[in-house]
């Protein structure tokens, strides 16, 4: 580079950074009170003591990821043996045992319809399964290929659309019936390890190792927010029931509560006694208590009000790397490095 | 290649003599705070403060921590304070019958100091993490290959720095080898192999069966090695490498704790390294690369463009109104405290959570259309979202809205949402439906939208999409939401519904639950007996 191009490179980067000054001041100045503080007179929750109701049995390796139907019963999951099971969860019964091409397989999603199931990994791309077939059998549908890095998530906006996020520092909106990608999110400066999408199905928020979060419009394909603070990779992300607020999950142990309509961080939940990252997460169907998965083996449920630790759920012999509320709230569903799954209410 | 075994030996012997009791300073927090007579309140906030806020260190690469890392840095810390002089737990040599224990500690003690300096409550979750740290290899009970901290009177010793994981260690069988193999060597009955080590070694000794010799003459050179140390040392020595060798080959059905994440993997420091050797060998042959090890995308830094889109992306985000955090505080809050009552982890469910009691009929009256609950008929109150999420609450608006005429609006609605969800090749076709039936001259369902969004979607018309009414859409929307939906809520059948429900609900329901119950207990006993059937003959 030139001296005059790097000249200009330096006044460019002043730039961004008085903007940034400039931002910190001007959320500082909206810091009118804290989120604990505001809820300072609310009643407490108590100690909340969730009991393993059923045991789903079947997984020869780890589990990686599950995610349970809207019909809130039938849940799907997926592990390293190779396999993608859809279970019911009541019965504990196998629905269907779905082999896979390539057995390093890091997400699963289930389809709002119940119709379609889809998965990925290592091989870079998002294979949807027609759980609904006219002979009865499960068979690729379609595959998804055009992602660089490994499949990290997926979620179905309906039976036509899904949005994948990648380890290729992308997130892709893609068309299902023909296997074009309609929409690209790039923006990320590190894998994208995690993506949820709003209540409405018009925003999707992405977690990534580059430590941020970003808040993206589905129909426009920009990105609309940023939201950093973490100290190392974010794993898990999710939405606050009512859409208006963003909960991430950390490598640095701590899971952090970002508003969209106050653009900042209203909170972080974490504990000195708590070494170890956080995998996953998901909040109750009220947003008051929000369930994280860690890498000690343990759940920790906290009061996303206060702050505080109600609860543990320790009941898996080895990390846990996904969980789930069922969305009629009753159940939450955790996946293990154990290979088992665990339905606690 | 015995100069080299000897250096890594030497280094050993070093790491050794720094006594359990004078740790090294590994970490480099921001303030390390002084040594002072309130010493067990600055060892609490060191802890803390390390704990909670991990960018100190400056030495370290931060794009290169992976998560391993992160976690172990905090255990160090611990493992620092914990061996410490004068704050840490007693470490000693204990007199046992005939000889002495040295350099142990309980297993009460560390519980104790990890509930004092960590501030834990429970002896569980002190035992949670004491484990947690066992598992990765920095303290081990000396008589146990398993790796947990129990709170009783049983002996663990700390690991030296040496074989800490943070070094990265990731050892190779042939390592592994000569470990089993200079075991069998010492006529030790402390060193016996467990029989799963048996099995490892006979195991090895096939695989390795080519170079088995050079194996054992390294495993010969260790023994004399080891045999020039005082005894007291080597019984030191050889705990903490038979705990080394318990994290990286543990005992079948624990966990090794030294696996990493695969999506993880590729980021490790140095993935192209040479793997060092516990004893010092320099590996011969090929480096067997993982499926993992792919080249990392490495995202280049910034350019101009990236700069200048960033600035763009401040500027926007600088002039973006944002609201006071009392203001979203107060909205979470509110939508907490309303919908708490709905939240089975908080609120149990009426009649039952099926869930623990094994009885769905809370799912059968859910699913039931005529006989909505209060609690769910509340809920339509709340907002027109809740309402229209519910398709027995969208029914009922849809009704009040035809008593009323103005029901094109909810179908207009209802027809983009499904819009957006069709497949592709149907969205041109399917929008010009929508437009010929809700907003083309003279439609039969005519909706009234404002000029400006009636020329913006004709427009959009012209290359129909997913989201051609988008604009359309929200204003229904709006106009529901102000006008007919807050009508339907003061609407006679809404108020029946809710309030009069309270009448019927205490009379009928009673009677209907019983009814049910016995209907489904007949049922239950039945298919019992169909279940078991089916069972006997398969």
């Amino acid at each position: 580079m030139t001296t005059i191009a790097m000249g200009e490179m330096e006044q460019l980067r002043k730039e961004a950074d008085n903007l940034k000054d400039q931002i910190t001041a001007a959320r500082k100045a909206m810091q009118d009170t804290t989120l604990q503080e505001a809820a300072a007179s609310i009643n407490v929750v108590g100690r909340v003591q969730l009991k393993t109701r059923k045991t789903l049995r079947g997984h020869l390796a780890k589990i990686y990821a599950m995610h349970w139907s809207t019909d809130s019963k039938l849940c799907v999951s997926a592990s390293q043996d190779g396999k993608l099971i859809v279970w019911d969860s009541i019965t504990t019964n196998k629905v269907n045992a779905i082999p896979l091409k390539s057995s390093w397989v890091m997400t699963c999603a289930y389809a709002p319809s119940g119709n379609l199931v889809a998965c990925g990994g290592l091989d870079n791309m998002c294979s949807i399964y027609n759980l609904k077939g006219k002979d009865g059998n499960v068979k690729v549908m379609r595959e998804l290929a055009a992602h660089t890095g490994y499949l990290s998530c997926c979620r179905f906006l309906s039976d036509s659309e899904i949005i994948t996020s990648s380890g290729d520092c992308t997130c892709v909106l893609w068309d299902i019936e023909t296997g074009t990608q309609k929409t690209i999110f790039a923006g990320h400066q590190g894998d994208c390890m995690s993506l949820a999408v709003s209540p409405d199905f018009k925003f999707f928020i992405s977690g990534a190792c580059d430590f941020t979060a970003k808040l993206w419009d589905i129909r426009e394909g920009t990105c609309r927010q940023t939201f950093g603070g973490h100290e190392s990779d974010i794993n898990a992300i999710g939405f606050f029931p009512n859409g208006n607020a963003v909960i991430t999950g950390s490598d640095d142990a701590s899971c952090k509560l970002y508003d969209l309509r106050a653009d900042q961080e209203l909170i972080t939940y974490q504990d000195s006694s708590i070494m170890c990252g956080v995998t996953s997460l998901a909040p109750s169907l009220s947003g008051r208590l929000l369930l994280a998965g860690y890498d000690d083996f343990n759940v920790n449920i906290w009061d996303t009000l206060k702050a505080e630790r109600v609860g543990v759920l320790a009941g898996h012999d080895n990390r846990v790397s996904c969980i789930g509320v069922s969305s009629d709230g009753m159940a939450c569903c955790t996946g293990s490095w154990d290979s088992f799954l665990k339905i606690w209410n | 290649m015995a100069e080299a075994l000897q250096q890594q030996q030497q280094q050993l012997e070093e790491d050794e003599e720094q006594p359990q009791q004078q740790p090294q300073q590994q970490s480099s927090t921001e303030e390390t705070p002084e040594p002072d007579d309130g010493a067990k309140e600055n060892i609490k906030t060191t802890l803390s403060r390390s704990l909670l806020s991990m960018r100190s260190m400056s030495c370290v690469e931060s794009e290169d921590d992976s998560p391993n890392m992160i976690v172990y840095r905090k255990i160090e810390d611990i493992v620092t304070c914990i061996q410490d002089e004068t704050e840490g737990v007693p470490i000693r040599t204990v007199k046992s019958f005939m000889t002495k224990i040295p350099s142990v500690v309980t297993g009460t003690d560390i519980v104790q100091w990890l509930m004092k300096n960590l501030s834990i409550e429970d002896p569980v979750e002190a035992m949670h993490i004491g484990t947690l740290i066992a598992a990765q290899g920095y303290f081990f009970p000396i008589s146990d290959h398993v790796l947990s901290l129990k709170d009783d009177g049983a002996f663990y010793r700390f690991q030296a720095p040496y074989f800490w994981p943070s070094n990265c260690w990731e050892p190779e069988n042939t390592d592994y080898a000569i470990y089993l193999c200079k075991r069998t060597m010492q006529n030790k009955t402390r060193l016996e192999l467990a029989d799963y080590e048996a099995e490892n070694l006979a195991r090895l000794q096939r695989a390795f069966a080519r170079k088995w010799e050079f194996i054992y003459m390294q495993a010969e050179a260790q023994v004399k090695i080891d045999r020039k140390k005082d005894k007291t040392e080597r019984k030191i020595l050889d705990s903490q490498e038979r705990a080394f060798w318990d994290v990286h080959r543990p005992v079948p059905g624990c966990v090794n704790t030294t696996e990493m994440d695969i999506r993880k993997c590729r980021r490790m420091k140095n993935p192209h390294r040479v793997k060092k050797s516990v004893y010092g060998l320099v590996e011969e042959g090929t480096q067997s690369q993982s499926p993992t090890h792919t080249p990392s995308h490495l995202c280049r830094k910034g350019t101009k463009e990236d700069v200048e889109k960033e600035i763009l992306f401040l500027n926007t985000q600088l002039d973006r109104h944002c609201l006071k955090m009392s203001k979203v505080a107060e909205s979470l809050i509110s939508y907490t405290e309303q919908y708490m009552e709905y939240d089975p982890f908080i609120t149990a469910p009426e009649p039952s959570n099926p869930w623990t009691s094994d009885d769905p009929s809370l799912w059968d009256l859910e699913n039931s259309i005529r006989e909505p609950s209060q609690q769910r008929v509340k809920k339509w109150g709340f907002s027109l979202e809740e309402a229209l999420k519910d398709p027995v609450g969208q029914d009922l608006f849809l009704k009040f809205l035809e008593s009323e005429f103005s029901s094109e609006n909810l179908r207009f609605w209802l027809a983009v949402q499904d819009l957006k969800r069709i497949p592709q090749q149907e969205v041109a076709q399917r929008a010009q439906d929508i437009w010929a039936e809700f907003l083309a001259e003279g439609a039969p369902s005519s909706i009234n939208l404002d000029s400006h969004s009636y020329e913006r979607t004709s427009q959009n018309l012209k290359d129909p999409g997913r989201y051609s009414y988008e604009d359309a859409q929200d204003h229904i929307y709006k106009l529901m939401k102000s006008d007919s939906y807050t009508r339907f809520l003061r609407s006679n059948v809404y108020q029946d519904l809710l309030m009069a429900k309270k009448k019927q609900f205490e009379t009928e329901q009673g009677r209907r639950t019983s009814l049910e119950k016995f209907t489904r207990s007949v049922g239950k006993s039945l298919t019992g007996k169909r279940l078991t059937g089916l069972m006997q003959s398969s």
